[in-house]
């Protein structure tokens, strides 16, 4: 049982990695229709930046905060250099950007920090948390305090702020959304920004765990989207929800399924995704759309 | 067309006769080219050689590519995958069971074509960016498949599997590279007259129109899924006969060697050589074989990061690729042929559209 | 008075295909003019052209200042607010959110606290349904609720495409009476777009008859009205 609650424990905190970055994954496709292949390189660069900070001797929330901001400019300025001209192309033209920005991001890391392994340190200490029996790590109550820390900012800001008004708006209708004067174009970017933003969280979080590495994400990023597509791409609870719940399965069905075991984890993504996709492609929570031909 | 008698004075007669030309132009290069390229390998060193015979199998998977994503509008991030299921389908066949190599470009070909046929039944159902996302997963499913325990037996695990070198059949006086430097280079000109004649057909033309319109495509009674599960399965074999050709020039496979930046590259190589077209898979093999290298001088990183600048800014300045390229050149160039050698009074009358088009 | 709008050789284009052949025509200050015509004649075009969601040639002034070839936003913020066809509205938003976001521009928050009591007494089954979600109006409602997010600008010019489309008559005929009131009061010009000939020459001071894409008659809306030949020829009644 103290292994099963543990395994739990786990599960929820590599769970909210993957709502973090099911998040970041949400935003872009809601405003957008994209799907960014390129998230998690791109969280993985704001780790590096993250981590060259720290190592340069400021404190760590210091470090943190700038590379918020720095990732927030960062996705910004990729969203109205890169993305914006092929907003109106075909979508696979973008698929193929997003590809092509994954790779840059990917081996600019390697090329800037090499590809040795690095420590990324934990704010939370060391100590372990006692509950009863079990022992838990600290950073995993950390993490995902942290994580729904950010969610709850970003709910917030959605509901009652104006600009968070304004962004809902023009994800919706786009046409209605500039006829009101607002500056839709402006708005898809701060999507990009906060949507680079989240993923530095979620970065910085699994660093501590997985260790810093360019291939910090790439495991992270499959399940992310597992993650958004079950709980429902269109759904931002949805999709934390889904992080949760994918990051429990991940872990127990690592531990429980015999012939999965360590190995095949990754296999339980790709069933989740083309299960999700052949069966109910809105997902859980998702609002199904109907087309007219 | 007799294009002897054919009345010129008019802009199209005109355009027809200089396409009749530039084709007769295009067929004495071809052939030049391909005069050439089987002069080379007695030119080249020995690892040259090995390299030009990389590029053809490359040249065989990036066709399968481009069959699907650029003449049929569908998408892979994951035919790494095929690609991987026919390079060890040859590799289990030839080390496990002794046959011989022949044999199991066919095998590969049989199971990967099977295999992409099945994937395209519930592929018909994810669309776009979905099906991108979903090949993605299979890609990056496939070197832990690869070396899971259960079957380590047959695939030699983490540590995979190493072939023979094969030699020239029949006593042909050819070293073991130059061999292989011809097989692939025949194995790839049969798939390029396949190729060929499948898009220049019936098939053909169902396949683009499903591309260009699928909604029309269905009015107009094409069974669209069966096409779509067709194409994905010719291209799945074309991918497979390549690895399971790779596998016998490589003598080597393992695990790690199909991740899915083997996929990724494939689709740089489409990319860059040009989607929708057969030549493209050849200028585009080439890039992904030669461009690491030269890059590889540069830095570790730095062909990667080649890689994702070429396929971002291909998809700003030239989404044909090279060979969209290649065409505006040579239509450009078909305009500026003269009608006719002789006649010089028909010339002469002749000169003053010219300059119209 | 001079014109609020005016247009001179206004050509648009889909793509490369053009839609419009060079149109001329304008808006009084303070006064209400209608574009007649029959379906695919360009009226919704010549809207989406002022607003600068179509590529354009010739020239389009406002309040003397060229706006051709300005960013939709930018013409929205000089004080043009567009009721589109089928009334574009934040379905998902509710009825106070909408009529919010039409304000996004304005800065002055106790006018614009002032202008939704107006628009609220305008139309009071908004004040009723105002938490209530915008796609669950009736169609009549969310005609209301279109044009009060466009006053909640403070436009000086209201484009309003195809107002009476899919509504009741007794519907359309209480929704084009609060239109003129609100001309009346507020003084805002208007540029009405209508296949409801009669309802927009009832309405209307100025109108403009368009077909595929040209002006081919012009005129005091009351002349037209009464101009037996016109109106069973262009008009069809």
């Amino acid at each position: 049982m103290e292994i099963f609650l543990q395994q739990v424990m786990t599960g929820l905190a590599n769970g909210g990695i993957y709502a973090s970055l099911a998040l970041a994954l949400v935003m872009i496709y809601h405003s957008t229709n994209h799907l960014n292949f390129a998230q998690g390189e791109m969280a993985m660069f704001s780790t590096y930046i993250a981590w060259t900070l720290i190592n340069a001797g400021l404190p760590y929330w210091v470090a943190f905060v700038i590379t918020l901001a720095v990732s927030f400019a960062g996705g910004v300025v990729i969203e109205r250099v890169v993305v914006r001209p092929f907003e109106d192309a075909p979508v696979l033209n973008a698929v193929i950007v997003f590809i092509g920005l994954l790779v840059i991001f990917n081996s600019l890391a390697g090329w800037i920090w090499t590809y040795d392994i690095k420590q990324f340190p934990t704010p939370f200490g060391d100590h372990p948390v006692q509950l009863g029996n079990i022992f838990f790590r600290a950073h995993d109550f950390g993490a995902i305090g942290v994580t729904l820390f950010v969610l709850l900012v970003l709910w917030a800001f959605f509901r009652f702020t104006p600009l968070g008004l304004a962004m809902r708006a023009s994800a919706e209708n786009p046409v209605s959304a500039r006829l009101v004067g607002i500056r839709v174009g402006w708005m898809l970017a701060l999507g990009w920004g906060l949507a680079a933003l989240i993923g530095a969280v979620a970065g910085m979080m699994v660093a501590p765990v997985l260790f810093l590495d360019p291939s910090l994400m790439s495991g992270v990023l499959i399940y992310s989207f597992a993650a958004a597509l079950f709980g429902g791409i269109s759904s931002p609870g949805g999709s934390v929800f889904g992080g949760f719940f994918v990051g429990v399965a991940e872990v127990l069905s690592g531990t429980y399924v015999p012939f999965i075991g360590n190995d095949l984890k990754l296999i339980v993504a790709l069933i989740i995704i083309i299960g999700v996709l052949l069966v109910r492609p809105s997902g859980l929570f998702g609002k199904v759309s109907v087309s007219r031909v | 067309m007799d294009t002897a008698n054919a009345p010129t004075g008019t802009v199209a007669a005109e355009a027809a006769i200089r396409r009749d030309r530039a084709r007769t132009w295009r067929i004495w290069a071809v052939a030049a080219l391909l005069v050439v390229t089987c002069v080379l390998p007695f030119v080249m060193g020995d690892y040259r050689v090995f390299q030009f015979t990389l590029a053809f199998t490359y040249a065989l998977a990036l066709l399968g590519l481009n069959l699907l994503i650029g003449f049929n509008g569908q998408f892979s991030l994951g035919h790494g995958a095929f690609y991987a299921i026919g390079a060890y389908t040859a590799a289990v066949m030839i080390h496990q069971w002794g046959i011989h190599y022949g044999w199991t470009l066919v095998a590969a070909g049989i199971v990967c074509g099977v295999a992409g046929f099945l994937f395209g039944i519930p592929a018909l159902r994810i669309q776009g960016m979905y099906l991108a996302l979903a090949t993605l997963a299979l890609a990056l499913a496939m070197p832990p498949l690869l070396k899971y325990k259960a079957w380590e037996a047959y695939t030699g695990g983490v540590q995979g599997i190493f072939i023979n070198k094969p030699h020239a059949p029949f006593g042909l006086p050819l070293n073991p590279d130059e061999w292989l430097y011809f097989l692939s280079l025949g194995v790839l000109l049969i798939a390029v007259v396949v190729a060929h004649n499948l898009l220049n057909g019936r098939t053909g033309r169902a396949m683009m129109a499903i591309r260009d319109n699928p909604i029309a495509a269905e009015a107009m009674g094409i069974n669209t899924a069966l096409y779509k599960s067709l194409t994905f399965g010719v291209s799945a074999l074309f991918t497979g006969v390549a690895g399971a050709l790779s596998c016998i020039v490589v003598q080597f496979v393992a695990p790690d060697s199909y991740s899915v930046f083997l996929s990724i590259t494939l689709l740089v190589g489409s990319v860059v050589g040009g989607l929708a077209s057969i030549s493209g898979a050849i200028y585009g093999a080439f890039f992904i074989q030669f461009i690491p290298n030269v890059a590889d001088a540069i830095s570790k990183a730095a062909p990667w990061a080649i890689y994702g600048l070429f396929l971002i800014g291909f998809m700003f300045v030239m989404p044909g690729g090279i060979a969209g390229f290649m065409n505006m050149v040579w239509s450009r160039l078909q305009r500026q042929l003269p009608l006719a050698r002789r006649r010089g009074a028909e010339a002469g009358h002749t000169g003053r559209t010219n300059s119209k088009t | 008075m001079s014109a609020l709008l005016s247009v001179q050789g206004l050509q648009a284009f889909y793509g490369q295909t053009r839609a419009l052949h060079g149109l001329d025509f304008q808006v009084e200050e303070s006064g209400i003019t209608t574009l007649l015509g029959a379906n695919g004649a360009g009226k919704t075009t010549t809207l989406r052209a002022v607003c600068g969601l179509v590529r354009t040639q010739g020239t389009i002034e406002f309040a003397g200042q060229r706006i051709d070839g300005k960013s939709t936003e930018d013409i929205v913020r000089m004080g043009i607010a567009h009721v589109v066809e089928g009334r574009g509205t934040f379905v998902n938003f509710s009825v106070e959110e909408n009529l919010r976001l039409g304000a996004h521009t304005r800065k002055d928050k106790a006018a614009v606290h002032d202008d939704l009591e107006q628009v609220y007494s305008y139309f009071p089954v908004l004040r009723q349904r105002r938490a209530q979600q915008a796609g669950t109006l009736s169609g009549g409602e969310q005609q209301m609720l279109a044009i009060s997010r466009a006053l909640m600008l403070r436009p000086r010019l209201l484009l309003l495409d195809e107002p009476s489309f899919g509504l009741a008559p007794l519907i359309v005929e209480e929704i084009f009476q609060i239109l003129a009131t609100i001309n009346r009061e507020s003084r805002v010009s208007m540029l009405v777009v209508e296949q409801n000939a009669s309802l927009a020459l009832g309405l209307a001071d100025h109108a403009f008859l368009l077909e595929t894409g040209n002006v081919v008659m012009s005129g005091a809306a009351e002349e037209i009205r009464q101009n037996d030949a016109v109106r069973q020829s262009y008009l069809g009644y």
